[in-house]
């Protein structure tokens, strides 16, 4: 909320500076956002009056004009259309300097000598105004400098307010404010009662009682609707950053800075009937006052006549009812309406006003016959008429209910860790508007003033007590706590360690949005659904990802397209998964790798990374657990149908390595090869406790084997089966080479495969080896259809 | 024995004049084998009295000693000639780069995460996790933003339309926490989190980093002070801190915590870092936990916001587009 702190000042006056002030309700909670002046930086800009306007003898445009400081008549010649004789005006006088150091020297203008000129708002940064000089009131005192007659030396304040202070979205409360934290009286304008003029008066009736507890109208007939609003007012509702518009307007805007009671005016002669507060009918339409057309659903409050909709309770009027040039009679507005009633519905309508922001917080239930006097007096002293009585509607059912609170001086001590004196806690609570009702050696009971929606309960006695007190003043301790040393898993391997190691094999972490475009996501997982945002920031983060590829690919092709010619990625995070059992949301580590397998060096020739480079990498990253995971070739969308393995773990697969399509790398416009894979962190961040076993003291024997066999048998099957043939003390197999081409039949490859054996406790003889070598061949040739070669 | 002499010297020289290895043992041979020059001397001996024998079987001895001398102080030489010759052709420049990979790096806002952790951690406080997409109950609800609050326009909140969102703070973490575990608590909970806004300082994807201390005697002078703590800490200076009124509906009171510095016109500028402030009643209530019985404090802080303050980042968006250039900058 902006306000104007000369206006604040009226009402609270503390001797301390506008810095002080600032800083002072910044550190109460009231945070103070910005500051800026009323005005420009002027001088010698003064009230003058135009005595004569000649036209120009030369200008179509301009005119001539003789303008009085109260003693002379000054030249000026002046281009605005409405510089006419008898208007008061800013008159910035030879020598003045205006808003970016503009002096004001003696001039010609087509001849005709000039002494000065006459101000637009704009030109004075008073207001945007510029199709014209700036028009003051009639009885401006001619001659008194410009500032001191608008008061111009104020500071507009604006100030961000929690949505728990709605008390102080206005003069009065944060007067109330400043007036606690300086311990000094707060004088608002004197409140009074206004007898009813005339007889007047328009019916109410609430049908929602539980929304609308309270609704004052009443009638002002034979208005002026075409008088203007003082500079004062116009002033004030300026620097709150409120435009004027017409006095109507102008008195029920003043009247929610200055009490912070929302307020509405209709035009009285196009009400049918009566005033109904009521739950709009599903579909009912209304155009809005500023010509927005809204349908209406049955959970939004209106007000009615016994014609249809008039407007939207509490958030904004109608346009078909609003006050008008052709309005003499108005029905004022001045209700209460329940919190809950308007939370969000404005939003649901996709409106912001003024009046729905105070709703929302909480209006004082108690001031809406205060405010309509008070607007009423103010209203008729612009616009004349003759006001009919107050016509209340009242449910004390629906009203809140005033709340008291106990504070247990205890409690206070013991969370401050503090004691602050009872004097002094009285003071701040009371001069906040709560009323001691109670008290004994222990504690006090409060009630809770009718603007404050929020004090209900000993808490919030104690933030009041803390924050009037100053957060800062309080003291600052360490926390004292019981030393215990929490479980700790061996076999949990740290993310950090993971990520650690990928670090260490010239992997750089990345982190991409979770939210991804489902075009791009459905090339690299056709499988599952992804879960849809309904409010997407925009098309291209839609979706949820269900793998991390899709955003490594584009942090990748970002790289690419900065010619980096060696990408190395990985990244650890959620991906997430529909299932028959919900929502799966896993933590996976994905990476992928592009471009030359070292940096680019003086040894060696440089070689592109292929897929037992990014193979390598994963399974030294697998390791780091231990457990026993395999490779098996699979299909997947967005892999090379012949280069792409699955990651079983326990029979489950847990992850895909492989080479990205081709087609893929080529569809999404990249630089390929890209090599790269993704595995549940859950499979590789739980490891083994290692068990001893007894090293053996007897010597390992080795038989190498070359053999030859179909290219599509894999080495994982190779190796399965001599396991499975070569007896029980097989220690490990090697495959020292693969060899395809010359000597070889085609269609066929050859492996050369390490075995060595070796006994606990004993020395193995080589007939025994020899035996198990044999057993190998055999069940090779049988089951992978394996000849030894020569 | 003037014969003897003139061997010696003879030997002496041949053994200067040697310029191999293979030449030096030539010399070895002539002079000192087994029917050497010097050695075949000795069997002079036969020809002397006993009374001579020994002297002069002394100087003959002498005299091999000397020759053998000089061939192992030659041998000595040849070989260290020989060493320092295959040292300089060995020679390499040193300054070349090493083989094998370049290291990679960590995410700023990983290191910084890890960091933050690492602190909270050294003081009991262990890490807890929870789901990005989160329930309407655990992200609002049990934190005290019933429906319609007006603080849920402080969260630009993503929604599923199945009462699931996008968790806006981590803050469900800690409910979840408290619905399993009695206190005393000491949990810190970082992650990703999300609001619908961007631009140059708000992202649709953030992380934060939220802690959570409940126990039977927590003080808001204990929140202070670990605060201040954590900052002077994290930025490795005395800082100066104030403590300044906010609103949380899942605390009270609520703090939002600002770190001062000098501003370019030398004025004193505050700068908000974190939020916090002592554990809501409700909350409390709604996660089973006895609010006369404990106390707490939960705080709350933006990692991207830190780690900008800390390596003096400018523009928020710079952390998720992973460019090399920018990433490598943290390794």
């Amino acid at each position: 909320m902006k306000f104007s702190e000369q206006w604040l000042r009226e009402w609270v006056n503390p001797a301390i500076s506008s810095d002080e002030l600032v800083a002072q309700i910044t550190l109460a909670g009231l945070e103070v956002d910005d500051i800026e002046a009323a005005a420009g930086e002027f001088s010698g800009v003064i009230v003058g009056e135009i005595v004569s306007a000649e036209q120009h003898p030369d200008a179509d445009k301009l005119r001539v004009c003789q303008v009085s400081d109260g003693t002379t008549e000054t030249q000026v010649v002046c281009g605005a259309p409405n510089a006419r004789v008898g208007i008061k005006v800013a008159f910035a006088t030879v020598g003045a300097v205006l808003p970016g150091n503009f002096k004001i020297k003696k001039a010609k203008l087509r001849q005709q000598e000039s002494f000065g000129m006459l101000c637009s708002g704009d030109e004075l940064e008073i207001s945007e105004e510029n199709d014209g000089i700036m028009e003051l009131a009639v009885d401006a005192p001619v001659g008194t400098d410009i500032r001191d007659y608008l008061n111009l030396n104020d500071q507009i304040i604006d100030v961000d307010l929690t949505p728990n202070r709605g008390d102080c979205l206005s003069i009065a409360g944060l007067a109330r404010e400043v007036g606690v934290l300086n311990s000094v009286d707060v004088q608002g304008p004197e409140l009074k009662e206004l007898a009813p003029q005339i007889e007047d008066i328009f019916p109410v009736k609430i049908s929602a009682p539980e929304h609308c507890p309270r609704f004052l109208g009443r009638v002002l007939n034979n208005i002026n609707v075409n008088a203007s609003s003082p500079l004062w007012l116009q002033e004030k509702l300026r620097r709150c950053g409120v435009r004027s518009i017409d006095p109507v307007v102008d008195v029920t805007n003043y009247i929610l800075l200055e009490m912070g009671q929302p307020m509405h005016a209709y035009d009285l002669n196009k009400l049918n009937g009566s005033i109904i507060v009521r739950m709009a009918s599903q579909g009912e339409n209304l155009t809005l006052l500023d010509g927005q057309k809204v349908e209406l659903d049955q959970e939004t409050l209106v007000i009615a006549d016994n014609e249809g909709v008039l407007g939207l309770a509490g958030i904004m009027g109608g346009a078909d009812t609003g006050v008008g040039s052709g309005t003499t009679n108005v029905f004022l507005e001045s209700a209460f309406f329940n919190p809950i009633s308007i939370a969000g519905k404005a939003r649901n309508y996709g409106l912001h006003t003024d009046a729905s922001h105070r709703f929302e917080r909480g209006v004082d239930y108690d001031l809406q016959r205060q405010a309509m006097d008070r607007a009423t007096l103010l209203l008729q002293s612009i616009v004349g008429g003759e006001a009919g009585p107050i016509v209340e509607q009242v449910s004390a059912d629906h009203l809140p209910t005033e709340s008291q609170v106990s504070l247990r001086k205890a409690r206070l001590e013991a969370l401050l860790a503090y004691k602050i004196d009872d004097a002094q806690i009285l003071d701040i609570l009371t001069r906040l508007g709560l009323t001691l009702v109670a008290s004994d050696e222990a504690s006090w009971t409060f009630s809770a003033p009718s603007w404050r929606f929020d004090m209900a309960i000993e808490a919030d006695l104690i933030e009041e007590v803390a924050r009037v007190y100053g957060y800062n003043n309080l003291p600052s301790t360490n926390p004292v706590a019981s030393m215990e040393i929490p479980a700790s898993a061996e076999v949990q391997r740290p993310l950090s360690i993971l990520r650690r190691h990928m670090v260490s094999r010239g992997y750089q972490e990345a982190i991409t949005y979770s939210m991804i475009e489902p075009g791009l996501l459905a090339k690299f997982d056709d499988k599952n659904q992804p879960v849809e945002l309904v409010n997407p920031i925009s098309a291209d983060m839609a979706v949820m990802r269900t793998t991390l590829w899709p955003g490594l690919v584009k942090a990748l092709q970002h790289n690419q397209n900065r010619q980096q010619s060696r990408i190395r990625l990985f990244e650890t995070g959620q991906r997430f998964i529909p299932s028959e059992q919900g929502l799966q949301q896993q933590d996976v580590f994905a990476g992928l790798i592009y471009g030359s397998r070292n940096p680019e060096s003086w040894h060696g020739k440089a070689e592109n990374v292929d897929y037992f480079d990014i193979k390598g990498d994963l399974e030294t990253l697998l390791a780091i657990g231990g457990q026993d995971f395999s490779f098996a070739a699979v299909e997947h969308l967005a892999l090379h149908p012949g280069q792409s393995a699955n990651i079983k773990l326990d029979g489950a697969v847990v992850g895909y390595v492989g080479a990205m399509h081709p087609g893929l790398v080529k569809d999404i416009g990249l630089q390929g090869p890209v090599f790269m894979f993704e595995v549940n962190l859950a499979a590789i961040s739980l490891g083994v406790l290692p068990a001893y076993q007894t090293l053996s003291k007897f010597p390992e024997m080795r038989r190498d084997l070359a053999i030859a066999l179909d290219q599509k048998i894999s080495v994982a099957q190779v190796t399965s089966e001599i396991e499975s043939s070569a007896g029980k003390w097989l220690n490990a197999v090697r495959l020292f080479d693969v060899y395809q081409g010359q000597g070889i039949e085609n269609g066929q490859k050859s492996l050369a495969l390490g075995l060595t054996w070796q006994h606990p406790e004993r020395t193995l003889t080589d007939d025994e080896v020899n035996q198990w070598v044999e057993q190998v061949v055999t069940h090779l040739a049988e089951n992978a259809g394996a000849s030894l070669r020569g | 024995m003037q014969h003897l002499k003139q061997l010696v010297t003879e030997g002496l020289d041949a053994v200067a004049q040697a310029a191999d290895e293979s030449a030096l043992d030539q010399v070895r041979v002539q002079y000192l084998g087994k029917k050497g020059e010097l050695t075949a001397q000795l069997k002079s001996l036969g020809k002397l009295s006993a009374e001579e024998r020994p002297a002069a079987g002394a100087k003959i001895n002498e005299a091999k000693q000397q020759v053998q001398d000089a061939i192992n102080i030659k041998r000595t030489m040849m070989a260290a000639n020989a060493l320092s010759k295959q040292l300089a052709s060995e020679s390499i420049d040193v300054t070349l780069p090493g083989r094998g990979q370049a290291t990679g790096g960590l995410h700023p806002v990983t290191m910084t995460m890890e960091r933050i952790q690492n602190f909270f951690a050294q003081i009991g406080f262990s890490v807890a996790q929870g789901p990005e997409i989160e329930d309407d109950y655990h992200n609002f609800e049990a934190l005290n933003i019933p429906a319609h609050h007006p603080a849920r326009a402080m969260h630009d909140t993503f929604y599923f339309g199945d009462g699931t969102l996008l968790r806006t703070h981590t803050s469900g973490v800690q409910v979840r926490t408290m619905e399993k575990q009695q206190p005393p608590i000491r949990i810190i909970c970082p992650g990703r989190v999300y609001r619908c806004d961007s631009d140059q300082t708000h992202s649709p994807m953030f992380h934060q980093i939220e802690g959570l201390l409940v126990d039977d005697n927590i003080s808001f002078a204990d929140l202070k002070g670990i605060l201040h703590n954590f900052l002077n800490v994290f930025f490795e200076r005395d800082l100066q801190v104030r403590f300044r009124p906010s609103y949380f509906p899942f605390t009270e009171p609520s703090i939002e915590v600002d770190i001062g510095y000098q501003g370019e016109d030398g004025e004193q500028k505050w700068l908000e870092v974190l939020g916090c402030g002592m554990v809501h009643p409700k909350v409390f209530e709604h996660s089973g936990i006895d609010p006369e019985a404990y106390t707490g404090f939960a705080f709350g802080m933006g990692v991207e916001r830190l780690a900008m303050l800390r390596y003096g980042v400018k523009d928020l968006r710079m952390f998720f587009e992973n460019d090399l250039r920018f990433l490598a900058q943290f390794s």
